[in-house]
């Protein structure tokens, strides 16, 4: 069960893909623009079709994952990011058939894929749960805060369109910089994905010995880097025979449990996203937004601006359930109290307030288009913190600091 | 201050922008600009009036843009209150003041002396909390009042340059037939209303009290959290209860008692299929934690201290996610202590025979002085050091109270022995009293009983049932304001002519979809957008 | 509404928020349920190292200098034997020492009275119900209660003989 499951899933992948391509089609071919609506709207409609088909197929990897480990897949990070890759897909599919719009298919989709390719980058092993997780409102809790996610995620991505296309790109200003940082930024994850998977199948590994924190006491452990090692631990020992020094240590106040190979991973994704970016703007000798722009001149920019306003108006009171509500239902039970300030639940308060703030700034403020597309930006980011940096940087016992 | 009348005859307060009644907008006049149909024109009352101290906190707090700042500080001082554990979540038995520093070096210091390791908690973050909850108060006042008198007193017929200032308008020349049009917004499912030769159709108006909705679910939370500090309402204790024994439960005022009558941890098999390869990674995983316990009410009140007799109510369990629930209360499994020494069993041993005498056994909580074991061999416990050291002076002591690393001073007396030989007794060592000759007798560790202790956390919480009133009438606010919009359609008939003007306060890609039908079906043109996008 | 009826609506609302936010920041900030000084002692009896019951209500009328302490701790160490010193001279005057123990073995405690050659009444709270209601936290701590049954001080300080004799002034009846 376990093997049919993640077949399913890498069939899944590729069929987005396939998706992504023909939403890409449809927009970028010169024989589109001059076939006109109809070309458009019947490649759109394939690619919907074949986005659809990958999502029937992943809801079979999560139905036979869920089979083969007796619990919801939903209890690690791998399975937990999948998930709210699969509900970025389920929001794009419920979005799209109220706007129909194949732009919105390019980048959600392919976001989508770059959220389910780094999901597979951690342990995919089959994990028990610990009693605390044991509790149907623990499922249900994940799983409306993953829909909640992901349908914010589709208005960052139509808030990033409405940049690409929006932002003037005749002149360098900072609004062209910072739109290129989200690109970088994305670069960064596509970066950290190739370097893993090419030190997998090399099969890079290194171990060291150095005294961490652990329960509040530094104690002896071992630390073992999958990736090439630029940043070692701080007074750490090689253990591997033959293998390499590290470039630099960390910082010596560095102790936390596992934090210098956190770093090592950080920093490779920054440099290979550089090297992404840069070969990038070699081949293309343009920035990347601007790039891109051209491909999006038949887009309607306040249709855009709607989308991404859209999707929040839905996916605001589904997060509010799913991550805040549910959650403390949860929380309830399994920590004696509805909510107790620890990171996780604090960052999903700071997403829930910073979605009420840009509704009110939208609503009261009048803040429309580009205001309110880069607010939604940060919000993803917000989104995007809470998945990642909490679980690996905050809650995993403060491992930066 | 004065109140402005309109030409229809309505008299709309200061600050208007444009008639509730007729719609007449009272600035722009005659053009084609859009007018500003946020609450509907109505002024807000808070920017009408600024007089004394009182009205000013008033309209500072009414504004939205002070409230969206509150907002951010909010999140910015939960972000900072998120960058390490707070003073709760550190390891108890460390001292915050040096904690800090140790662990996370001058950042934690600095940290700690700003107060943040206790930043939930402090007075300015509860007061920010207050603020925020008195602008959502003022701010829907100020608005939701207003807004409600124009929604109910708007009439059908609109002022001509009210129409003209809609976003989408159309003037359709020769006559269309009015009950066509009508049928046509019925069948779209408008509610419509008439008045000479004018419609006013309207749907969805319900959502636009979705805000009020939801902040008042929103201030009903707060109060539900605000009442945890109020007496009685919330009690969140830990008492820790060994294995066998019976301890008030603190917060019930010595009303109920409970008796752990086990401790159990599971852990998940090596050999289990599913889980091999994550648990060959992990190690050991627990399962289940659990605390089979009896509930006992006292028979008569007790004074503190003293034991009453007990009234056995129910048998059950602790289990992590499932707490024991009895009245208001909740016991819950949150920590444990295994292999708690508890009782040592001990041989008197003739170093030279090997004859035993016993055994005899030590509660290490509450040991018995005299041990008689038979044949005219007693057994006195001089001294007990339930965690043993020796002090600065070489002397035996111990550090607290609790047996874990218990010595012992044991006067035994044999047949044999008469006068008696003493030793002290501790783990792995034993030292006798007379340093000139060897005793004859010593005693021999004979094994050890361990018990769990279950650490239980009670909770009393009066307030959940308002936070869930709370939450789910901020949902219902929430879902009502977001999932419906308010649509309205004005038709105006007159010269051979039919106007129509259309708003919706969101959505409007939907809404024009659906204004492009009911024009298919009657023939009125379909307005053009004034707001269509600004390239392209 | 009038502009009167308005500000007066105003008014009330703004001081019912104010109100209970700074009952809130105050409840928050101190911990309750717990006697406290100016609060009436609550009454508790425990059993003495002979097996017969002490109850601090059979006080009444007399000052009560309620001293809790371990044998391990240091600082009881130093100030039991003046104390002892001064109990007999006050117990003459209506005041009585009541050293609670915090649940330790009778042996110990037995062991540690002959030592110090201790007179005064010494219990033993072995549930800890009584530390947990009176809210004591380092050794020692003292409690003085008056003639009254009301507690006039509590304090975590080790006690050099001068303050001992204050306190028993204080709450001489």
């Amino acid at each position: 069960m376990a093997g049919i499951s993640s077949t399913l899933l890498y069939c899944a992948f590729i069929i987005y893909l396939i998706a992504t391509f023909v939403f890409a089609m449809s927009i970028s071919d010169k024989k589109g623009r001059e076939k006109g609506a109809a070309y458009i709207k019947r490649w759109g409609r394939i690619g919907y079709t074949i986005a659809i088909i990958g999502f029937i197929c992943q809801l079979g990897y999560f139905i036979t994952r869920w089979i083969a480990s007796g619990h919801a897949p939903v209890s690690n990070l791998f399975e937990f990011t999948t998930f709210f890759g699969m509900m970025m897909v389920f929001a794009f599919i419920i979005i799209y058939a109220i706007y129909k719009t194949n732009v919105l298919g390019v980048f959600a989709m392919a976001i989508a894929l770059l959220v389910i390719a780094y999901a597979s980058m951690f342990p995919r092993d089959i994990s028990p749960l610990i009693p605390a997780l044991q509790s149907d409102w623990l499922k249900i809790h994940v799983t409306t805060a993953a829909l909640g996610e992901g349908i914010l995620s589709i208005s960052f991505v139509a808030g990033l369109i409405y940049l690409i296309l929006t932002v003037d790109q005749k002149v360098s200003t900072a609004k062209t910089k910072w739109l290129e940082f989200i690109m970088y930024c994305l670069l960064c994850i596509v970066g950290f994905i190739i370097v893993t998977i090419i030190s997998q199948s090399i099969g890079t590994k290194e171990e060291f010995s150095w005294k961490a924190w652990k329960d509040g006491q530094r104690v002896e452990q071992t630390i073992t880097y999958e990736l090439p090692v630029l940043i070692g631990p701080p007074d750490g020992k090689l253990l591997t025979k033959g293998g390499y020094e590290p470039f630099v240590h960390a910082p010596s106040w560095m102790k936390g449990e596992e934090a210098p190979k956190k770093l090592n991973t950080f920093i490779w994704s920054l440099l290979s996203g550089a090297v992404l970016y840069g070969l990038l703007r070699l081949i293309l000798r343009k920035r990347i937004a601007a790039a891109i722009q051209p491909k999006l001149a038949n887009m309607n920019d306040d249709l855009v601006d709607e989308i991404s306003y859209r999707a929040v108006a839905i996916g605001f009171p589904v997060f509010t359930l799913g991550a805040l509500i549910f959650a403390m239902i949860w929380a309830q039970k399994a920590w004696t109290r509805f909510w107790g300030w620890d990171p996780k639940e604090v960052w999903a308060l700071i997403t829930f307030l910073f979605y009420a703030a840009y509704i009110h700034l939208r609503l009261n403020k009048g803040w429309h288009g580009e205001k309110s597309a880069w607010l939604s930006v940060i919000g993803f980011l917000i989104i995007a913190f809470n998945l990642i940096a909490v679980n690996l940087v905050l809650a995993g016992l403060h491992s930066y600091a | 201050m004065k109140a402005i009348k309109c030409e229809c005859g309505h008299e709309n307060p200061y600050g208007t922008e444009f008639c509730a009644a007729c719609g007449k907008p009272f600035k722009g006049g005659d053009s084609d600009q859009l007018i500003n149909m946020r609450y509907e024109g109505s002024a807000i009352r808070s920017k009408t009036y600024n007089k004394t101290i009182i009205d000013k906190i008033w309209n500072f707090f009414s504004s939205v843009k002070v409230g969206v700042t509150i907002i951010f500080i909010i999140l910015v001082a939960a972000a900072i209150g998120s960058i390490f554990p707070q003073q709760e979540y550190i390891p108890s038995n460390a001292d915050p003041a040096t904690y800090y520093e140790d662990r996370y070096g001058i950042f934690g210091k600095i940290y700690y002396l700003l107060g943040f390791e206790n930043l939930y908690g402090s007075w300015w973050f509860i007061t920010l909390l207050a603020a925020l909850g008195l602008s959502i108060i003022v701010a829907s006042i100020d608005r939701g009042v207003p807004l409600y008198k124009s929604l109910k007193n708007q009439r059908v017929t609109r002022h001509e340059n009210f129409l003209k200032g809609q976003r989408l308008v159309s003037i359709t020349p020769g006559s269309i037939p009015f009950e066509h049009i009508k049928g046509a917004l019925i069948k779209n499912r408008y509610k419509v209303r008439e008045e000479n030769g004018n419609i006013l159709a309207e749907k969805g108006r319900f959502s636009r009290w979705g805000a009020y909705v939801n902040h008042t679910g929103l201030i009903i939370f707060l109060v539900g959290a605000m009442l945890r500090f109020f007496p009685g309402m919330y009690i969140d204790k830990v008492v820790w209860i060994k294995e066998g024994e019976t301890a008030a439960i603190p917060g019930t005022n010595n009303e109920y008692y409970l008796k752990n009558n086990n401790f159990i941890l599971q852990t998940y098999s090596k050999n289990d299929k599913q889980y091999k390869a994550a648990l060959q990674k992990a190690g050991e995983v627990p399962k289940n934690y659990e605390s089979k316990i009896t509930l006992y009410r006292a028979k008569s009140k007790p004074v503190i201290g003293e034991l009453p007799k007990l009234e056995k109510i129910k048998d059950g369990q602790a289990k992590v996610n499932h707490p024991f629930k009895f009245s208001h209360y909740g016991i819950y499994q949150s920590y444990y202590r295994q292999g708690e020494l508890d009782k040592m069993k001990f041989n008197l041993v003739n170093k030279k025979t090997g004859k035993a005498y016993g055994p005899m056994t030590v509660d290490l909580n509450n040991p018995k002085t005299e041990y008689d074991l038979g044949h005219g061999v007693e057994v006195k416990l001089s001294r007990y050091y339930p965690n043993f050291y020796f002090d600065e002076k070489g002397l035996p002591a111990s550090r607290n109270k609790s047996p874990e690393n218990p010595a012992f001073v044991f006067d035994f007396k044999t047949p044999e022995t008469p006068d008696g030989e003493r030793s002290l007794v501790a783990i792995q060592q034993t030292i006798e009293a007379n340093k000139q000759q060897a005793n004859k007798y010593k005693m021999k560790f004979a094994g050890v009983e361990m018990k769990d202790v279950s650490g239980l956390t009670v909770k009393k919480d009066l307030t959940l049932p308002i936070i869930i009133v709370g939450a789910a009438i901020f949902m219902l606010g929430v879902v009502q304001g977001l999932y419906w919009n308010h649509r309205r359609i004005w038709i105006r008939q007159k010269d051979n002519e039919t106007w129509l003007a259309a708003h919706t306060n969101k959505n409007w890609f939907g809404f024009k979809k659906e204004i492009q039908k009911i024009s298919d079906e009657t023939g009125l043109i379909m307005p053009v957008d004034k707001v269509e996008p600004k390239r392209s | 509404m009038n502009k009167k009826t308005r500000l007066l609506f105003r008014s009330l609302i703004l001081l019912i928020i104010v109100c209970a936010v700074s009952y809130t920041i105050y409840k928050s900030l101190t911990k309750d349920d717990v006697a406290t000084v100016g609060d009436q002692a609550p009454n508790f009896v425990l059993t003495d190292l002979n097996g017969h019951k002490v109850k601090l209500s059979d006080f009444k009328g007399k000052g009560v200098f309620l001293n809790f302490w371990g044998t391990w701790c240091e600082p009881c160490k130093q100030e039991m034997p003046d104390m002892e010193k001064l109990y007999s001279e006050y117990k003459k005057k209506g005041v009585e020492i009541l050293a609670v123990n915090v649940g330790e073995s009778n042996v110990a405690v037995k062991d540690f009275k002959s030592e110090y050659k201790l007179t005064f009444p010494i219990v033993n709270d072995k549930t800890g119900d009584v530390v947990e209601a009176y809210g004591i936290d380092p050794l020692p701590t003292t409690v003085l209660v008056d003639k009254n049954g009301k507690i006039i001080k509590k304090t975590s300080a080790s006690l050099p003989y001068d303050t001992i004799k204050q306190f028993m002034e204080m709450i001489k009846p």
